[in-house]
């Protein structure tokens, strides 16, 4: 069996473990180590891509295998890794790791708990692996439709109303997606040949730009609402603070990311003309989105709202940067994906610890948990850091590349749009300052804060492991972010290209 | 006639001898053993489901009148897998007090219209349509108020008598006009002759308002809600998913072969009332709370979304229609299963409010439900998402790309009425759920076949192929 379709099997077979497992114990542990194999082969497929790229090996996507699947629609179950793609697994391994430990206590309905999230799991993974259109769509919509029963049932707050909301208007983008992938189905073959679902085939393919211009809007929206982007975000903050930790991990974490990720790979490479004709819509709604997520965070009380509304502020950086269309800018969005994906998993692992103790999200009611309990109060204020982009964590290195690679568009428009996304920093350092001293610095607000107990060893694994991700990207980049420069090169090239032709 | 000709009406004829069979168990048992019929039947009609599968010739009889191709047995053998699937899951309700007498009028009057629907797909003209057409109707007249008790079964008996009737009469008066024009009543003469005059416009739209009356189709559908919702369970699955399959399969194939000559107009016809019948089905979906209402309405909708294959007039189009109509044999009968089970089980519970909590006291059909209404919704892994994607394909491929908005818009408001029920059962708290109770055993097949098909067909590419093989588009 080929290396990468282990990625999908291996949840299988853990959800198949769960559902024999006879007891409380055996269900998580079985959890954990399924997740543990999928991390060891995100950090083998690293190292093996790797190997090749110094090897020598030129090719698109490496890793490849093709299976024909219906004939008559020629659609196949086709896999292939780029370093793009690599750089997502190894982001969601983490995710969904440092997620089930995040869960270790989870009680009600433990098993359908776990199945539910590695299912979840198991159709992330099989979006990034694959590179035909229609196994992406398929695992595109296994990947969303778990997330009404996991925030429906282990929620809070207003869950079955958040739940249904996430569950509709994900499902709403995904409806627009059909449309979009149908009419690049149809558009794939210039005479009349063989119609193909193949990312790479229909990159060959030049479409008629009215074509192109038609379903550009399809693809982007359809996308763009997984990513949060403005004004169909409403979702996000709803879904983020009814979901239970490990949901909310995952979802800001990766499933977010999908939306980037479709975005640049479906959308901008397939159709390189309407991009560029039709960016400028989307580039306007997208800083409206980094300026309007960091404001709705300011207002928030509420924890995980702040983190929700947060994610939607940097989840539109990663559309902003993508938008801007340059190697470096688009090498950023893709860092932005990884970096925003570690810290917003360690905000809600962290908020989730701490609600967990203090049993209210507002920061209003809470003070002084650093005195209480350290552990958690030094992994948030890190985190809180990352999140402003301080150098020496992850989300410094990204928002630099996004910022340098957005300013070197010289017209009004782009500059102005880099302006006023760059004053989201200040805005992020404002909510994510004033929580940190509201929340961790300044006096200990109730008497029984003092036997709260700090950090067990699951919750230790599951926030230093996240830690040292974001550490170890933001002091030693180099290597990720040529690895993923060096895949951007094809689709760089071919959004360049459309430019040059007069 | 020869040998080859009664193999060539294998189907009907087989089924024919299963009726008379059952007539005489009937006749020659005493009162206390008619039990024994339903196992009976159940063996001989699984024994001719399995029969259909067997190749054998294809021709025309009677001068054209009866046709039969690879095609139009596939269809037969489609509806013959969804009509044992009913049997099983009416094999629990037929036990009641008020039924045991009744068994085998149950049956006959089923594998009557059964007969009626498979010569109707084998039509050659519009004699033996029609015929077809009103032997697969009266019967099931009778059927849907077959609940001697229920003033509701009652009405839902005439209404469907009468609403039948009226249309048929108007295909009749259809078809009439046809051959005032054209002098010919066989499909291939027809098919050749027609010119699209006036009046011969007027006989289509008067056919197709025949046909949509049969497949549900806004603003045809007034009749729906109320049938389904006054007939018994199984009544209603047969309706929702057999009659209105067969329906779409022979007004799949007079389009694309009678009527090819004017593919633009009814691709215009189709658009609308596609959009209209996809829109209002669901809207009021949405509002429902019987459960048998509700699987009515959204059944309306499906039936908006089969339009949307047809309208393809491509092989594709034919073929989606073939597979969808499968899938969603598995998935609605699925749904049905449940519904029946509880209804059943607890002495006729149809609303929605109470299956709250099913899922701590019955998962295992919870999760059947479930899978039912994900496949309905069009969610992967399960058949329903392969087979909407499929009609979308072949209405994409005519370039229909902004009908295809309003269905994969539709497709999420459908999922919001699906996801009520599937909230019902695991996240709504109910102090007083629906007690744990087993089904028996016919009950737990027909339900474990839906799953199966759910499960298996959309990831078994060769049912597809196969299908497309046999398919062909507007000539």
């Amino acid at each position: 069996m080929d290396f990468l379709t282990l990625f999908i099997v291996v949840p299988i077979l853990t959800i198949v473990g769960i559902v024999f497992a006879r007891n409380h114990n055996q269900v998580r542990w079985i959890a954990a180590a399924g997740s543990s194999v999928s991390m060891v082969l995100a950090a083998v497929v690293i190292l093996r891509y790797l190997a090749e790229r110094q090897a020598g090996n030129l090719s698109e996507f490496l890793f490849v295998a093709d299976y024909i699947w219906y004939p008559s629609f020629n659609i196949r179950y086709t896999i292939g890794v780029d370093g793009i793609s690599v750089a997502m697994l190894g982001l969601t391994a983490i995710v969904v790791f440092t997620g089930i430990f995040a869960s270790w206590e989870v009680e009600y309905r433990q098993k359908e708990f776990f199945i539910s999230l590695i299912l979840l799991a198991g159709g992330v993974f099989g979006f990034f692996i694959t590179t035909d259109l229609f196994t992406m769509f398929l695992f595109y919509e296994l990947a969303v439709i778990p997330m009404y029963i996991l925030i429906g049932i282990w929620g809070s707050g207003p869950k079955e109303y958040s739940a249904m909301k996430l569950t509709l208007m994900l499902m709403g983008g995904s409806a627009l997606l059909v449309v979009g992938l149908l009419g690049l189905y149809f558009n794939s073959s210039p005479d009349g040949g063989l119609l193909t679902y193949n990312i790479l085939e229909i990159a060959k393919v030049h479409i008629p730009v009215e074509t192109q211009k038609f379903f550009f809007p399809f693809l982007f929206i359809g996308f763009g609402i997984l990513g949060a982007m403005f004004p169909l975000h409403t979702w996000s903050p709803d879904g983020h603070s009814s979901a239970p930790t490990a949901v909310s991990m995952l979802h800001a974490g990766v499933l977010m990311k999908l939306g980037g990720y479709g975005c640049f790979r479906v959308a901008m490479f397939l159709l390189p003309e309407a991009a560029h004709e039709l960016g400028w819509i989307f580039l306007v709604l997208t800083t409206i989105s980094v300026v309007y997520g960091a404001f709705g965070a300011i207002m928030q009380k509420d924890l995980k709202y702040i983190n929700a509304y947060s994610s939607v502020s940097h989840c539109g950086l990663v559309l902003f940067a993508l938008l801007m269309m340059n190697k470096t800018a688009m090498n950023g969005a893709i860092m932005q994906m990884l970096s925003h994906g570690i810290m917003t998993a360690l905000f809600f692992a962290l908020i989730g610890m701490i609600y967990g103790r203090t049993h209210t999200r507002n920061i209003m009611e809470m003070g002084g948990l650093m005195r209480v309990i350290p552990f958690l109060g030094v992994a948030y204020v890190i985190g809180g850091l990352a999140s402003l982009g301080l150098p020496g964590f992850s989300g410094f290195v990204a928002e630099m590349l996004v910022f340098v690679g957005s300013w070197q568009h010289t017209d009004t428009f782009h500059r102005v749009a880099t302006i006023i996304a760059c004053s989201s920093i200040v805005i992020t350092a404002v909510y994510i300052l004033r929580v940190v001293g509201q929340l961790i610095f300044g006096p200990v607000r109730e008497p029984w804060y003092h036997e709260l107990e700090d950090a067990k060893w699951f919750e230790k694994l599951s926030v230093g492991t996240l830690i040292v991700g974001i550490a170890a990207i933001g002091l030693a980049p180099l290597w990720l972010s040529d690895m993923i420069s060096v895949s951007l090169g094809p689709i760089v090239e071919r959004l360049d290209m459309v430019t040059l032709i007069p | 006639m020869r040998l080859e000709d009664f193999l060539l009406m294998r189907h009907e004829l087989l089924l024919t001898l299963i009726a008379v069979i059952v007539l005489c168990a009937e006749i020659f048992t005493k009162e206390d053993n008619k039990l024994f019929i339903r196992p009976l039947t159940l063996v001989l009609f699984l024994a001719v489901t399995l029969i259909g599968f067997i190749p054998g010739p294809t021709g025309t009889l009677f001068g054209g009148m009866y046709k039969s191709s690879e095609l139009q047995i596939l269809m037969k053998n489609v509806l013959n897998i969804g009509v044992f699937i009913v049997f099983m899951q009416s094999a629990r309700w037929l036990k009641h007090e008020d039924n045991h007498n009744k068994i085998a009028e149950f049956y006959i009057l089923m594998l009557s219209t059964l007969i009626g629907m498979n010569f109707m797909i084998s039509s050659g003209d519009f004699l033996m349509f029609y015929l077809g057409l009103e032997l697969a109707t009266i019967p099931v007249a009778a059927l849907a108020a077959f609940d001697r008790y229920s003033n509701k079964s009652s009405e839902a008996g005439i209404k469907l008598l009468l609403s039948s009737a009226l249309s048929s009469g108007i295909l009749l008066y259809g078809i009439s006009m046809l051959y005032g024009t054209i002098g010919s009543i066989y499909f291939d003469q027809v098919s050749v002759a027609y010119a699209g005059s006036p009046i011969q416009v007027l006989a289509f739209i008067f056919f197709f308002t025949g046909m949509a009356f049969k497949i549900s189709i806004v603003p045809f559908h007034l009749w729906t809600a109320d049938v389904y919702e006054g007939s018994p369970v199984n009544v209603t699955s047969y309706l929702s998913v057999i009659s209105k399959g067969a329906a779409a399969f022979i007004f799949t194939i007079m389009l694309y072969t009678v009527f090819g000559s004017i593919k633009p107009l009814w691709q215009d016809v189709l658009w609308i009332t596609s959009a209209l019948t996809m829109t209002i089905g669901n809207l009021f979906a949405i509002r429902q709370k019987n459960m048998k209402r509700f699987l009515a309405f959204s059944s309306i909708s499906q039936a908006g979304f089969i339009l949307l294959g047809i309208m393809g007039g491509n092989d594709i189009g034919m073929t989606s229609v073939v597979y969808y109509a499968l899938v969603y044999i598995f998935s609605n009968l699925g749904a049905f299963g449940v519904v029946a089970a509880i209804s059943n089980a607890t002495n006729g519970k149809e609303n929605m409010d109470d299956y709250d909590g099913l899922y701590g006291t019955n998962p295992a059909l919870s999760l059947t439900l479930m899978l039912a209404m994900f496949s309905l919704a069009g969610i992967p892994p399960v058949a329903g998402f392969f087979g909407k994607f499929f009609l979308f394909t072949a209405a994409a491929k005519e370039g229909f790309y902004w009908l295809l908005t309003i269905a994969v818009l539709n497709t999420i408001i459908s999922l919001y009425y699906y996801l009520l029920v599937v909230k019902a059962m695991f996240i709504n708290k109910n102090d007083e759920p629906i007690a744990h109770f087993s089904s028996d055993a016919y009950t737990k097949m027909g339900l474990a076949m839906c799953v199966f098909g759910m499960v298996i067909v959309g990831f078994a590419s060769p049912i597809w192929e196969y299908i497309l093989s046999l398919s062909y588009g507007v000539l």
